[in-house]
């Protein structure tokens, strides 16, 4: 049924962390990898070595330029997205056919591929672009939160989490049961202030941003030792000064 | 957001269809619609056959068409569900109806006037599921709102009565009466239209790309960088943006050719007869459809939904 559990044992989800991403696609790639061979296999290329390269990826990764009002330095934010396994998901309330559901027993938001009629209602109603319609099949797809590794006795028990989570070389990407407030990503998203993309939509996404801290200017850093060290002043070393001294004859 | 030519078809195909139905059978309880076989058939038939293709048509966007009889499931959440199973429910009653005016066309039956008004229900509660499938969408404010219900409705019933009034020529129930009907209704459509764009213009955005990425506290976002070079389903479905760019002459478009010509034209049948008047109704259903499908393509693509936000897109 398209009904919503009214609550759910666990709220899995992920934890990103922008004040640490460095936009490397890594985590979109191995979403990629590993979910062309899991529970959604397989995610289409068109075209994938031509000049209009398109495909079915669970994970993006924007690049954001903020620029504060007050016309101070500019910053870079690398922003990782993917499905948000929403409390209140529209995607699985405006199916027709049941094939969209969320579990009652994680609150991860899957679809049944055998139920899907690819009427495409649920990309319209996710805010967040996180379904993806998988041309070839028919069917939408979305992130499944890896649930093919996250409860996979076969693999190594610190493979169990999402491919996004293992391979981040950064740590900027945690995974866990917000349901819990002593779990490790309901502390760390208290701690740093972890936030809800667009609750405007009404949505209460699961998933929590940790924003990036806030940074020395340029300005600042140029006065306070983290800029170059000045050649040839009374600061520089003996031996700096007496080279720069006969270097410049 | 995409137009996609099915549903385009189907909306207006099948809410023309519902018009017709509707207006008929009221007239019909009315006693203004004369008894012939020849009426019921060709009325009814032209309602339920523009009624039927756009159901169809409906499943053409479909990945799986064949299971299409799985969408009748979800009623109690889904108002596309709903759409499907009441089209569904309405043919039960108006076929009833049809096959009754067959036997007995006078209506003197005391069960005939109550799958009437059933049917009138029931095909009222269809186009308006059809307006919440969109209404109900909350990241495309355009759609989102009140008035989307009500232009669904409205131009429902006005596109009927034009492909009715001009039935009404041929099958010999032709007045006054429906004339004004169809001129009334064609003005109501425009002004809500009007007022559907105006409120649509008016409103402040939902959200932003400040909201979409939650760091509006650091500044004013703009994407630097796209995920890739190419575009994705995301992007072409729901960031269609070519009639956004056409959007004031696409509106001149609706105003002129749905509501404006078909008045004239229905109003100019008055003083016709003969061939001037086959000509001048032949107009009238022409424009309006002409009008009516600009409209319903610019109701899909000048809406903007929040997805775009993370594309370049500062509010929506």
């Amino acid at each position: 049924m398209t009904a919503l559990p009214a609550q759910t044992q666990k709220k899995l989800g992920l934890v990103i962390d922008l004040d640490i991403c460095v936009g490397c696609h890594a985590c979109a790639v191995n979403c990629k990898e590993w979910n062309t061979g899991g529970h959604s296999a397989p995610l289409p290329d068109n075209d994938p070595y031509g000049a209009d390269a398109s495909g079915v990826w669970f994970n993006r990764i924007h690049s954001f330029e903020v620029v504060p009002e007050d016309g101070g330095d500019s910053r870079m934010v690398h922003f990782p997205k993917s499905c948000l396994h929403c409390e209140d998901a529209p995607c699985v309330t405006v199916c027709p056919t049941g094939a969209s559901y969320k579990r009652e027993e994680d609150g991860i938001v899957l679809v049944n591929p055998d139920t899907c009629i690819g009427c495409k209602l649920c990309s319209w109603a996710c805010p967040y672009g996180a379904r993806e319609y998988d041309d070839d099949a028919g069917i939408m797809k979305k992130c499944t939160l890896c649930v093919d590794r996250i409860y996979n006795e076969t693999l190594p028990a610190d493979m169990r989490v999402p491919a996004c989570v293992s391979t981040c070389p950064a740590g900027a990407r945690s995974f866990g049961d917000f349901g819990d407030p002593d779990s490790d990503v309901s502390k760390l998203s208290a701690a740093r202030g972890g936030y809800a993309l667009m609750p405007e939509q009404n949505c209460k996404p699961v998933n929590r941003y940790l924003p990036p801290r806030p940074r020395k200017t340029v300005a600042e850093e140029a006065m306070g030792g983290a800029g170059l060290t000045p050649v040839a002043d009374s600061s520089a070393g003996v031996m700096a000064r007496w080279l720069d001294k006969i270097l410049s004859l | 957001m995409h137009p996609a030519k099915s549903v385009i078809f189907f909306t207006t195909a099948s809410g023309a269809g519902y018009g017709v139905l509707i207006l008929f059978i009221l007239m019909d309880i009315a006693g203004l619609i004369p008894a012939g076989w020849h009426v019921t058939l060709i009325s009814l038939g032209v309602a339920l056959g523009l009624i039927s293709a756009g159901l169809l048509s409906s499943t053409a966007h479909l990945g799986h068409p064949e299971r299409a009889w799985r969408a009748m499931s979800q009623w109690r959440t889904s108002w596309l569900s709903r759409e499907g199973l009441f089209a569904l429910i309405t043919f039960l009653p108006v076929l009833i109806y049809g096959a009754g005016r067959l036997v007995y066309p006078d209506m003197t039956t005391p069960w005939q006037p109550v799958v009437a008004a059933l049917s009138v229900a029931l095909a009222l509660i269809t186009v308006y599921c059809t307006a919440m499938i969109y209404a109900s969408l909350r990241p495309i404010p355009a759609w989102s709102n009140g008035w989307t219900p009500v232009c669904y409705l409205i131009l429902s019933l006005s596109s009927g009565a034009v492909l009715l009034n001009a039935l009404s020529f041929f099958l010999g129930f032709a007045s006054v009466f429906l004339i004004l009907v169809s001129v009334v209704l064609l003005l109501a459509g425009l002004i809500v239209k009007i007022m559907y764009w105006q409120s649509i213009a008016l409103a402040s955005p939902r959200s932003t790309a400040e909201s979409a990425t939650g760091l509006g506290d650091m500044g004013k976002v703009k994407l630097f960088e796209a995920p890739h070079q190419g575009d994705n389903y995301l992007m072409t479905e729901m960031g269609f943006r070519i009639a956004r760019k056409h959007a004031a002459r696409l509106k001149r478009l609706v105003i002129l050719w749905g509501f404006v010509f078909p008045i004239i034209a229905i109003l100019l049948t008055r003083y016709s007869d003969g061939a001037i008047t086959i000509g001048l109704l032949t107009i009238s259903v022409l424009t309006a459809a002409i009008g009516l499908i600009a409209e319903r393509y610019l109701f899909f693509a000048e809406a903007k939904h929040s997805v775009t936000l993370y594309y370049g897109e500062s509010a929506v």
